[in-house]
């Protein structure tokens, strides 16, 4: 049995471009990986936001409605549906005046009992030091 | 001899970025590698086929069937192709359209996996 991980860094505002959405809806493809690997060998995806983005996880988002497409909120959410690891840059959201009750947390109303991790940026490198390829979104 | 993936994000045209991605491609074939290439949200563009010569933009369809014959391994987001009206009625021959899952299961025994981001 084997393990690849993978680290998903997402840097960039949402909706500004596709990378943010792109790069969940990648780690969330790590669900269906095995159908090209043998039996036993996964791929593991976390995901980490920092810099400019962490503005991704601001909550109550309505990309529906002003786009009429789905958020990156609910891709987050969907993302901690499949148990990803998600961690968010402490400094960086305080950079931005944002604490904890302005971001998505969890994804409890869909049945979800993963939490984000608001963590320090300490933290998301250790993450980093332990994946054996890094995507920078 | 090893296996890179890269995986690139950026369009056809608008930035070379795809340019780089299919260079290095090649310059790895070259060596003995072996080489996929993922390519999704707006570096789909590169499997359209039909894609025609100017002097003033990235020209790309040529390069990448002549590195497909040489063994280069290039599949395109399905998704991400199907929404901005490429099919597979015109995808380029040779180059094969499934979900992210091929990417990451591309990543799994890759000894360098090399992401660049779209714009």
């Amino acid at each position: 049995m084997a393990t690849t991980k993978l680290g998903f860094i997402v840097q960039r505002p949402g909706y500004k471009s596709e990378n943010p959405k792109l790069a969940l809806t990648h780690a969330i493809a790590s669900q269906s990986v095995e159908i090209y690997l043998d039996d036993d060998d996964e791929v593991t995806c976390d995901v980490a936001f920092v810099g400019e983005g962490v503005l991704n996880c601001i909550k109550d988002q309505k990309a529906l409605d002003n786009y009429q497409f789905n958020s990156t909120e609910s891709h987050v959410k969907m993302g901690l549906l499949c148990d990803l690891n998600i961690f968010i840059c402490r400094e960086d959201l305080e950079k931005y005046g944002m604490s904890e009750s302005d971001i998505v947390l969890n994804a409890e109303e869909m049945g979800g009992d993963m939490d984000v991790k608001v963590v320090p940026y300490e933290e998301i490198t250790k993450m980093m030091e332990e994946m054996k390829h890094l995507l920078f979104f | 001899m090893g296996k890179l993936t890269i995986g690139c994000f950026a369009s056809l045209v608008g930035s070379t970025n795809l340019d780089f991605a299919v260079k290095l491609a090649g310059a790895a074939l070259d060596k003995g590698h072996k080489v996929d290439l993922w390519v999704s949200g707006n570096g789909t563009m590169l499997s359209l086929q039909e894609q025609r010569a100017f002097k003033d933009y990235s020209y790309l369809e040529k390069p990448v069937k002549e590195l497909m014959e040489k063994g280069l391994n290039v599949t395109a987001c399905e998704a991400c192709a199907e929404a901005r009206g490429y099919h597979d009625s015109n995808t380029l021959e040779g180059v094969k359209r499934f979900s992210m899952d091929w990417y990451l299961g591309s990543t799994f025994d890759a000894d360098r996996v090399l992401h660049i981001g779209g714009e």
